[in-house]
This record gives structure tokens, C-alpha cells and sequence, in this order.
């Protein structure tokens, strides 16, 4: 694939995530979105300059948030005549803003930008039922006040409970941690090793909060300075007390401990291209290598809601002439402890990569010591959109760390069947 | 009450009868770069002692065209109505004295002092300033000598307490190889506005050289990297914004909890923010890093400025090792390691040849203050750090000074019960609280490139605080 030019990660910076109901409870996603892109101003020194565009998005946001990302840089210190625009790709929506402004650079369009995303779990839309929403726009078209009065006398006692957003699968109707259930009952997912990588994701963060990593990452926001759902002092056998929230009877493995919370928060990453970093005296961490989506019918088909990333990974594997092994880090986003162990599990199995996958051999285990070496969003919180953003920013940091020519994989499950996967590579 | 204080202070009918209570009246100083409105009179005092000509040169090279002294000798007195001497008088207020007594060696020749002094004080107008220059007393081996230039810090103090209207009165010393280019930037800085909250101090500007004489006055830190710690709010953020004001290219750094509002200043004066605890045994390196890479790693830092800082204010026989010491690292220990790493000539991003340190000290540090002994340990450690560090490092052309800041209004004094605020308030000579801006401006002006000559010394800015004076 012929590439004009790399494509490089800068850094980034979040805000900690909250718990919902928690420390952002009364934050819009634009309050929590500025915040994040102050605080990378303030830490790239870009006050006052234009940046190539901004890109980011919301899962859950309300309808008077059409313009979310620019109306933010409007409140923000950058200059006024940066454009951004608002894209959304369920929990995918961070890492598809970042290959989004990617691609860009990489084909010269653009010189620098900024991506990620926002999520408030706790200032979800609420909106009127169908059927008052239905009456309003009646009436508000109406041209008589009979006809108003009409309108409104159409409207019936059931119609004024609120429709909240669910965090459901409108074509199944089951929720996401229904779903998984499933997976994770598929692929035989003991309770045992779903707490062990939950106590392993809260143990990693809090030491890598207690080494600094997340010094130059994360700037503080209303008062929280650390991921507000992180338990350091968690345990398998803390874990192992609660009881299973998703699944039924006796093989219900999933718990509220081994699945993500729901959570507030904002992440951003700053991606340009080399010559921008280098003109603008600031760092090149990593280079974008390469992305791919890849989507499963989880309705009709047999798989797994979660699933598609174990599709995305070895097509891009391929496109790269890489194996799975030939990594020093794995971001794979922790939904529930359970994606993550039936993903890996499938990359392992004989039948599903000859099978589903079509491959000659299983793409084998990976060195479980380089998986989410610093956590994942079982311990930091997964506001949905801010994920993609959390995890580009803190693996480049690791792969510059580590140094040049590291490699980093980042595996992203998202509503609707998606997987979101891509490549890092230090410069 | 406090409003009632206000009132009496600021309405002028109940100011009226605020001053028949005895309530000190505070004058609205005179900040920024501003010189006096009314003249500058200067004096040189003729005498025995060995000096120099660097004060009329300082003036000259600063544009400032003095005027003669009025001085009270018996000849120019003239007799009033009722029979009585009156002493000659200026046709106008003035703006500032500067008054070079170098040359001052007997107790006999002081008499010179008086005799400008007198109607000089009487003529001075608000945010006026009374400028001594003497010469440092060590330097003299005649003890009559020494007694004469140690009497002008007596005068100076007398003077500051004496004066009304938020006019200041301070003391330069200085030796006989101090040019007019190496007092310029003092000089400046004394009948500026800058100095509105310097009063009563004594200090030396003994070097010859006065480092780089900026292109613009106005902006003396143009293409100069400025480091400024415990900047996200309070006398930190004041130091940031001054500097920012006159050019500097700012890095504010602050513990990584205080993020928030460290980003909204780095935002607002175009600098970085750089997340950081001071007291990590990397936060040397990890300054001189994010210099050498938001800057080029070429770049060097003209000046750190260390503000940061802690209180854990408990009566020493409340007081456990924990209280002492995280007060001591954050204090005093953090700036030791910090300098020690920036001053490595081979770090990137380390302080420039030419650099400057200015350290921030305390009152409490100078006088101590009850329940405050971890705090007053740490900051006069900050007074003995900056004189023993200054000579090491002066064949670099790099200074070392500190700030000495007394009762400055900011978040943290508003929440001081109200009768200790008010008397810490009130209790020096101008009357009032500095604010932030003050000890910011003391402290760009100790940083300023052409403040070479400036090294080694303590400013207090403190109002003329009647603590520890």
C-alpha cells in the first residue's frame, strides 16, 4: 500500500473517568470534551493555533449536541477557525476518529488534528414517547388552534413515560451483557479467569497511577485526579464473592466486577504528521500503521455481538504480513474480562480460525505479561466513545518508551457486531 | 467586619472617621510599568569615600532626565511670618529622590542625607519613591566608613515607615565596580510601578556587568524559556502572567491533582503545562525533557522560578516527622535536587549560561511565626540556599536570588480568621496587603536578562511589613 507519508501519534490526554451518577454527574458531554482538549492545549503548548481539524463523538448524546466536537473547540483555547466535525462508531468511535484523521494526513490533506471521544452515562438524553414526540410535531405544525387542540387531545396517558436510552441491542433486544453471556458461555469462559483479568486490569492501573504513568496523559477535571471506578485493593477473592448480573442459572458467570461499569469521561489524541511534530518541536510517539474494521452478523448468523474484532485482527495481520506474536503490547478493550478471553480463545482454536476465518492454522496464544500492561477499561471505566482515545494515547506512550520499532495491537469490540482494530509502531 | 474596615478605609466621609479611629489608611498603589508623574530629583552626596558614577549613568541610560535637589542649608532657609526658619521647599510635588550617598564616610558628611532628604519627603507625591544608593559597608575598611553606609539602612527604614501614600523608600548597595548598566535594571525597577510593594529593604548590586540589555524594554523575555512551578493558581499564576506580559515563553508546571486549573493558565498565556510532583527524584530531568522537547532540544532555560510550596502549619509539639517533613522536600529539598540537575551544563534543556534561579522564601522564613517552624525551617533554608549557591555559579553569569513575599492577598489569605487577616494586613507600612502582581514583578525584575549584577540577595516584598524587620 503506497503511503505518501507517516501518520504519527503526539500524545493525548483524558480526563480521569467517573463512575455515572459520580464525580461528572451534573458535566455535559461538551463541558467534559473541553476539559480533555484544554488540557491537551495546555500540554502541547497549542493555544491560540489552528490545528488541521478536530474529530470526535458521542454514543450517547443528545439531540441539541448536533454539533458537538465544533461547538467545543469554539469553547476551547484553540483558534476559532480550527474546523471538527462529529463522527460515531458505538465504542469504536475514539479509535475510527483517530484512523479517520489519519488517513487524512497520511494522504497530505491534512497536517495535524486532534481525535477521540466523550461518553456521560450519567447526562443521558431522556425523550418524550413516541407518542407525545408525534402529538408536539402535530401541533407545532399546525396552522389552527383546532387543529392544536386535536393534536393535543390525541395524546394518551401512556404516552408521557420517558423513553431512556437502553443500552440494548435494538435488533435483539438483549443487552449487550446478554450477549456476551452467550459468547462467554460459548467459548466456556470459567467465572475464575474472567476475576483473575478484572483483578489484573485494576492492579496494572493503580500501579502505573502510582509510577506516574498517567502523569502526562490524564489532567484532572472537577475535582477527581484518578479513574474513579479504580479499585487497587481489589482481589480474585473480592471478586469472586459478587454475584452474576448477565447470563442465568448455574453457568451465569458475569459479574458487575468482571464487566465495565458505566462511566463519564473524555479522551483525545493528537495525531500529525512527522514534519508538523518535528516544526512544532514536539514528540512523534508512535506511527499509525494500519486499521481495519470488521462487522458480524450477531441477528441472523451464530456469532458473538463482541466477536467481530477476532475477524478484524487477522485480516489486518494479513495486509501487514504480521503474525499475532509479533507484538510487545495488546490494548484489547476490556467490555466484560469475557471478551477479551473468548477472543483470545478463538484466536487459539483450530476450528474457529480454519472455519470462521478461513485460515490454514490458529493464529495461537498471545504472552498474556504484554496484555493491557496498564490496565484497561474493566479498572479505568469505558465511556463509550472516550475508549479508542485512552487507549492510543497510553500505548504510544508505552511503545516510545520502549522504543523504536515496538509494535502495538488495538482491538476495540462496539455495539452493532463491530470490531475497530489497528497498528502502532514507535517511531 | 471586614466590610466595616473597607468602609471606614474607603468612603471618604467614614474615611474620615476610620482615621480619627486610628484604622491605617491604604493608598491604591502604583503597579506595572509606570514611572512617577512628577520628577525624578536626584542627588549625588559629595564626601570622603571611595565611589563611582553609576548611578547618574543608570538614569542616563534609562532616559530619565533628573532634576536638581532642593537641600536644607542653613542659607536656603528663609523666615515665615512668625518669625520661624522655613526650610526650602520644591515648587512641586515630586515623583521619586534618588539619592547616591556612596561617597558618604563620616558620621559628620550624613548631615548631607537630612538636608535632601528633609524637603524631598515633604514634597513627595503618592506612589512615590525614595531611592538611596550606598555603598555595600564590608567593602570599607575605615569602621567610620562602614558605621556612616550602615546608618543609611537606618535612614531608609525610618524613611519607608515615615512616608504616606504608598511611597516607598529602599536602600541599593552597591561597590565601586558597579556600572550604571549593572544598577540600570535596579534603578528600573525601584521607580517603576514594579516595585509597589517593596519597601524598607536593603540590597546589593555589587557585579559590573549587567548580562543582556534586552532589545525591547517591554518585553526583556522575548525567545526566553521561563519555568514557573506551583503555577496553577494563587502567586504562581502571578508570576506566570507577568512573565507572560513581558515576553516569556512560559512552561507552568504543578502537581499533576492540579491539573485543572494549571491548564487554564498554561492555555491563557500560551505556554505548556507540564503535570508534574517536584518532589519525585526525576523532577529535575523530567523539566530539562519537556524544555529539550517542546522547545528544540537546542533550548535552554533562561530562568526557574521556584514558587512551589506547602503549609502544614501545627505548633512544633504537635508536630511529627511527616508534618516537618513534606514541608522540607516540597520546600527547600525539591529546588536543591532541581538546580543540581538544571545547572549540569551537559542536560538538555537545563538552564542557560546566564540563567537565573529565583527561589521564593517568606517572612516566616525572616522572622519565624508560631506554629509555623516546619515553614519558617524551609523557607529560610531557601535564604541560606540562594547566598551559598550564588557565588558557585556567578563565572557562569547565573544568578541566584529569592523573593521574600509578607501578607499577599490571595485565596489562601481569604480563608485567615478575620482578626489575624486584618492585622497581617494592615500591619507595615503601606497598610495593605500585596497582591500576587507584586511579588511577581520583584521577581521578573530578579530574573530580568539585564539584572546580572543582582545576585546572591533576599527581596522582601512585604510592604514593609513590621515582621521580622
Amino acid at each position: 500500500m503506497a503511503q505518501a507519508r507517516n501518520a504519527v501519534i503526539v500524545g493525548g490526554n483524558r480526563i480521569p473517568f467517573g463512575k455515572a451518577g459520580g464525580a461528572y454527574a451534573s458535566a455535559s458531554n461538551q463541558d467534559m470534551l473541553t476539559a480533555a482538549l484544554d488540557g491537551l492545549i495546555a500540554r502541547f503548548g497549542l493555544s491560540g493555533q489552528r490545528v488541521g481539524e478536530v474529530a470526535a463523538g458521542a454514543v450517547l448524546k443528545h439531540s441539541r449536541d448536533f454539533n458537538l466536537t465544533r461547538e467545543t473547540v469554539l469553547g476551547s483555547a484553540l483558534d476559532p477557525t480550527t474546523p471538527a466535525y462529529d463522527l460515531q462508531q458505538a465504542c469504536g468511535t475514539g479509535l475510527e476518529a483517530v484512523i479517520q484523521v489519519a488517513n487524512k494526513i497520511q494522504l497530505g490533506q491534512i497536517d495535524s488534528a486532534i481525535a477521540g471521544g466523550v461518553d456521560s452515562a450519567s447526562d443521558a438524553p431522556i425523550a418524550v414517547g413516541e407518542g407525545l414526540r408525534r402529538a408536539l410535531l402535530k401541533a407545532n405544525h399546525a396552522k389552527s388552534a383546532s387543529q392544536r387542540i386535536q393534536a393535543f387531545a390525541s395524546i394518551r396517558p401512556g404516552d408521557l413515560a420517558p423513553e431512556t436510552p437502553r443500552n440494548s441491542e435494538p435488533r435483539t433486544g438483549l443487552s449487550m451483557g446478554e450477549h456476551q453471556a452467550r459468547t462467554a458461555k460459548e467459548w466456556e469462559i470459567t467465572r475464575e479467569a474472567q476475576d483473575e483479568l478484572a483483578a489484573a486490569s485494576h492492579h496494572n492501573m493503580a500501579r502505573a497511577w502510582d509510577e506516574g504513568f498517567f502523569d502526562d496523559l490524564v489532567t484532572p477535571y472537577r475535582k477527581l485526579s484518578r479513574d474513579q471506578g479504580l479499585r487497587p485493593d481489589t482481589s480474585v477473592e473480592k471478586l469472586a464473592k459478587l454475584s452474576p448480573v448477565f447470563g442465568k442459572g448455574e453457568g451465569a458467570t458475569m459479574t458487575a466486577g468482571n464487566s465495565t461499569p458505566l462511566s463519564d469521561g473524555a479522551a483525545l489524541v493528537l495525531v500529525s504528521s512527522e514534519e508538523w511534530a518535528a516544526e512544532h518541536n514536539l514528540p512523534a510517539l508512535a506511527r499509525f500503521v494500519d486499521a481495519e474494521v470488521a462487522a458480524v452478523d450477531y441477528v441472523t448468523g451464530d456469532e458473538g455481538l463482541l466477536m467481530a474484532p477476532a475477524y478484524a485482527v487477522p485480516r489486518l495481520l494479513a495486509r501487514q504480513g504480521l503474525s499475532l506474536q509479533d507484538f510487545d503490547f495488546y490494548e484489547i478493550h476490556e467490555a466484560f474480562a469475557s471478551t477479551v478471553l473468548s477472543t483470545l480463545q478463538a484466536w487459539e482454536s483450530e476450528e474457529f480460525c480454519t472455519e470462521r476465518l478461513g485460515l490454514d492454522a490458529p493464529l495461537g496464544a498471545i504472552d498474556r505479561s504484554r496484555l493491557n500492561v496498564n490496565g484497561s477499561s474493566l479498572a479505568a471505566g469505558h465511556p463509550f466513545a472516550a475508549t479508542g482515545g485512552r487507549i492510543v494515547a497510553s500505548l504510544a506512550k508505552m511503545l516510545s518508551e520502549k522504543g523504536s520499532g515496538s509494535r502495538g495491537l488495538i482491538s476495540i469490540c462496539a455495539a452493532g457486531g463491530q470490531g475497530v482494530v489497528a497498528i502502532l509502531e514507535a517511531v | 467586619m471586614t466590610k466595616v474596615l473597607d468602609v471606614l478605609t474607603g468612603n471618604p466621609v467614614a474615611k474620615a472617621v476610620g482615621k480619627q479611629l486610628g484604622v491605617p489608611q491604604a493608598t491604591e498603589l502604583r503597579r506595572g510599568r509606570t514611572l512617577p508623574t512628577g520628577d525624578v530629583v536626584l542627588a549625588v552626596l559629595e564626601g570622603s569615600g571611595a565611589t563611582g558614577n553609576a548611578t547618574r549613568e543608570a538614569l542616563k541610560s534609562l532616559r530619565v532626565s533628573p532634576v536638581e535637589a532642593v537641600r536644607d542649608v542653613p542659607a536656603a532657609r528663609t523666615t515665615g511670618e512668625d518669625g520661624r526658619a522655613v526650610p526650602p521647599a520644591y515648587s512641586t510635588k515630586i515623583g521619586a529622590l534618588v539619592l547616591d550617598a556612596t561617597a558618604v564616610a563620616t558620621v559628620a558628611e550624613l548631615e548631607g542625607v537630612r538636608a535632601v532628604l528633609r524637603p524631598a519627603l515633604r514634597a513627595l507625591g503618592a506612589s512615590g519613591r525614595v531611592i538611596v544608593v550606598g555603598t555595600a559597608p564590608e567593602l570599607t575598611d575605615d569602621p567610620e566608613a562602614a558605621a556612616a553606609q550602615q546608618a543609611l539602612e537606618g535612614i531608609t527604614r525610618s524613611v519607608g515607615k515615615e512616608l504616606r501614600k504608598g511611597a516607598t523608600a529602599n536602600l541599593v548597595l552597591v561597590s565601586t565596580e558597579t556600572t550604571g548598566a549593572a544598577l540600570a535594571s535596579t534603578l528600573s525597577f525601584l521607580l517603576e510601578g514594579r516595585s509597589a510593594y517593596v519597601s524598607g529593604q536593603p540590597w546589593r548590586v555589587l557585579g559590573a556587568e549587567p548580562g543582556v540589555v534586552p532589545a525591547d524594554p517591554a518585553a526583556p523575555f522575548a525567545g526566553r524559556v521561563v519555568v514557573v512551578t506551583g503555577a496553577a493558581r494563587g502567586i504562581g499564576a502571578g508570576i506566570a502572567e507577568v512573565f507572560a506580559r513581558d515576553g516569556a515563553s512560559l512552561v507552568v508546571v504543578d502537581i499533576p491533582a492540579a491539573g485543572e486549573a494549571l491548564t487554564k493558565v498554561a492555555n491563557r498565556l500560551c505556554g505548556t503545562a507540564l503535570q508534574l510532583d517536584i518532589t519525585s527524584p526525576d523532577a529535575g530531568a523530567k523539566i530539562a525533557a519537556h524544555v529539550a522537547a517542546r522547545h528544540g532540544k537546542d533550548a535552554r532555560i533562561h530562568a526557574i522560578i521556584h514558587n512551589a510550596g506547602i503549609t502544614r502549619d501545627k505548633l512544633l509539639v504537635n508536630t511529627d516527622e511527616d508534618r516537618w517533613g513534606s514541608v522540607l522536600e516540597v520546600n527547600l529539598a525539591a529546588e536543591i535536587r532541581i538546580n543540581e540537575v538544571l545547572l549540569d551544563p551537559l542536560v538538555a534543556g537545563g538552564l542557560a549560561e546566564g540563567g537565573r534561579i529565583v527561589g521564593v522564601a517568606s517572612t516566616s522564613g525572616v522572622a519565624g511565626n508560631r506554629g509555623q517552624t516546619n515553614y519558617a525551617a524551609s523557607k529560610a533554608g531557601v535564604i541560606g540556599l540562594v547566598r551559598a549557591e550564588a557565588p558557585l555559579v556567578a563565572d557562569r553569569g547565573i544568578t541566584v536570588n529569592a523573593v521574600a513575599p509578607g501578607f499577599i492577598e490571595t485565596e489562601m489569605t481569604d480563608k485567615i480568621p478575620f482578626a489575624t487577616r486584618e492585622f497581617a494586613r494592615r500591619f507595615n507600612s503601606l497598610s495593605q496587603g500585596g497582591k500576587p502582581v507584586d511579588v511577581a514583578e520583584t521577581i521578573a525584575y530578579l530574573a530580568a536578562p539585564d539584572s546580572g549584577a543582582v545576585t546572591g540577595q533576599v527581596i522582601r516584598v512585604c510592604g514593609q511589613s513590621q515582621i521580622g524587620a
